[in-house]
């Protein structure tokens, strides 16, 4: 799964670091960033839900 | 019913909502068929940018899609576009569309939103706008080459975005307001002060308390009337006064959509029957009273557990916590939780910084978190509500 973030579009909901705090983190200005240079098969599931989540649509899945 | 449509689910609506249902289906290993039927042409798109980067110009329209073609293919999801359902038989479980076409589910989704109210002034003038759908969005872009004036009518956060999209493009706004003060969302009036002063701050012309009543021009507006009596010359009008739930072609369905398609708290309309996103007033087990909440993430997190309770089975446990943004100015504005308390008490930051974040209390719970310029903080500070409200760290520092 190759997973790219928005940084732009992010509006810093954090809805991605709630849900997968393991993977997602937002810097001071509540921008997202990813904290895995590459997303395993077991997080795929965890990624989706962010991606689903994030208000602004910041988070890209490509497979 | 033929046999293989009851494993069919059939979701009206091709916005957030419905989008969010099929994929979260798929997610959660449903196997069974799914269509998604929907009245506009274009893909599935996200309404919050069309008020902030498609209005500013920022984004091509085109950024506002929330999927592709090859994303519904890989997940099996059927998209019928530009069709709109006319009439639902939840006995016979069958959708009936525009084109006469008969639509068998097994289960049922209804996702089909809300539409912007029409003012009742400035039919068939030019230059005067809503803006609620894509089409929208284009055709204001449109009109925005030649304006130097703009009028936007309403004191929500809709209204708000508008005014402040606009000054940032360099025309001259005036934004009315019929309530005397700015509503943002679930914040309701509880910052209107600090919404008030970023718009002041910014050189709109803030008039609350008064409404438009009435437009002049011949074939393009050329000017608003207000309530107040003063005229204010103008060659564009965004009307951003609230919306209605789709529900008219449930109109003979038997549900109740007295106020949008009223669900129990897990989004059940009629057997076979679910409703999400903005059309769905979800009953608050709290109150026991159905709402309807207008917001993209509602929508999304509504969508989730309508599709989990499909695919699985599974009851659901967790409402979903209302949570609102917004961006006025640069400024970024969160909301999560209920704010139907009288005052702010800020844990972190300043109001006078412009960057804090502050707590609504109520009964000495903590019920709703406000962010302004501090979205990290804020995400943190989120865990607060549900929480008693004696662990606020400073917590006599009132914004407002």
């Amino acid at each position: 799964m190759d997973v790219t973030v928005n940084k732009p579009a992010c509006v810093g909901a954090g809805q991605c670091a709630l849900v997968a705090g393991e993977l997602f983190d937002q810097d001071d200005d509540g921008i997202v960033i990813m904290l895995k240079p590459t997303i395993g098969p077991s997080d795929e599931a965890t990624v989706r839900r962010a991606a689903t989540l994030c208000p602004a649509r910041a988070i890209r899945i490509a497979e | 019913m033929p046999s293989g449509a009851r494993s069919e689910v059939l979701i009206v609506g091709a916005s957030v909502a419905g989008l969010s249902t099929a994929g979260t289906l798929r997610d959660e290993g449903f196997p069974g068929g799914i269509t998604m039927i929907g009245d506009e042409d274009a893909l599935p798109y996200g309404r919050p940018p069309l008020s902030k980067q498609i209005l500013s110009g920022e984004w091509p329209i085109d950024e506002s899609a929330l999927c592709t073609p090859a994303e519904l293919d890989r997940l099996g999801i059927r998209l019928v576009r530009g069709t709109a359902a006319v009439s639902l038989d939840p006995s016979e479980r069958v959708v009936t569309t525009a084109s006469g076409d008969d639509m068998r589910y097994g289960t049922l989704v209804v996702a089909t939103g809300a539409s912007a109210r029409r003012p009742p002034y400035g039919d068939g003038l030019g230059g005067v706008h809503c803006l609620r759908t894509r089409a929208d969005a284009t055709a204001l872009r449109a009109d925005l080459a030649t304006a130097r004036h703009a009028v936007v009518a309403g004191a929500g956060v809709l209204g708000s975005e508008i005014a402040a999209g606009l000054r940032k493009l360099g025309l001259a706004v005036t934004l009315v307001g019929r309530s005397p003060e700015l509503r943002l969302a679930q914040a309701g009036a509880l910052l209107s002060p600090l919404i008030a002063r970023l718009h002041r701050e910014h050189g709109v012309d803030l008039r609350l308390g008064e409404e438009v009543v009435a437009l002049r021009g011949a074939d393009r507006v050329s000017a608003a009337r207000l309530s107040g009596g003063d005229v204010i010359e103008t060659d564009l009008v965004v009307a951003a006064i609230g919306c209605v739930p789709n529900t008219g072609w449930l109109s003979s369905s038997g549900l109740d959509v007295s106020n949008g398609v009223v669900c129990d708290s897990a989004g059940r309309a009629a057997p076979g029957v679910f409703a999400a996103g903005d059309v769905a007033a979800w009953t608050d087990p709290a109150t026991g009273i159905p709402a309807r909440v207008g917001h993209q993430l509602n929508a999304a997190e509504q969508a989730q557990i309508v599709a989990r309770t499909i695919a699985t089975g599974a009851v659901p446990t967790a409402q979903p916590v209302p949570f609102f943004w917004s961006e006025l100015f640069g400024t970024k504005i969160q909301v999560f939780g209920r704010c139907d308390g009288v005052s702010l008490d800020t844990i972190a930051g300043d109001t006078s910084s412009g960057r804090f974040v502050a707590a609504v209390q109520r009964d000495g719970v903590v019920t709703g978190i406000v962010g302004w310029n501090m979205p990290r903080d804020f995400r943190i500070a989120r865990e607060r509500v549900g929480r008693p409200a004696e662990g606020l760290d400073r917590s006599r520092q009132r914004v407002h």
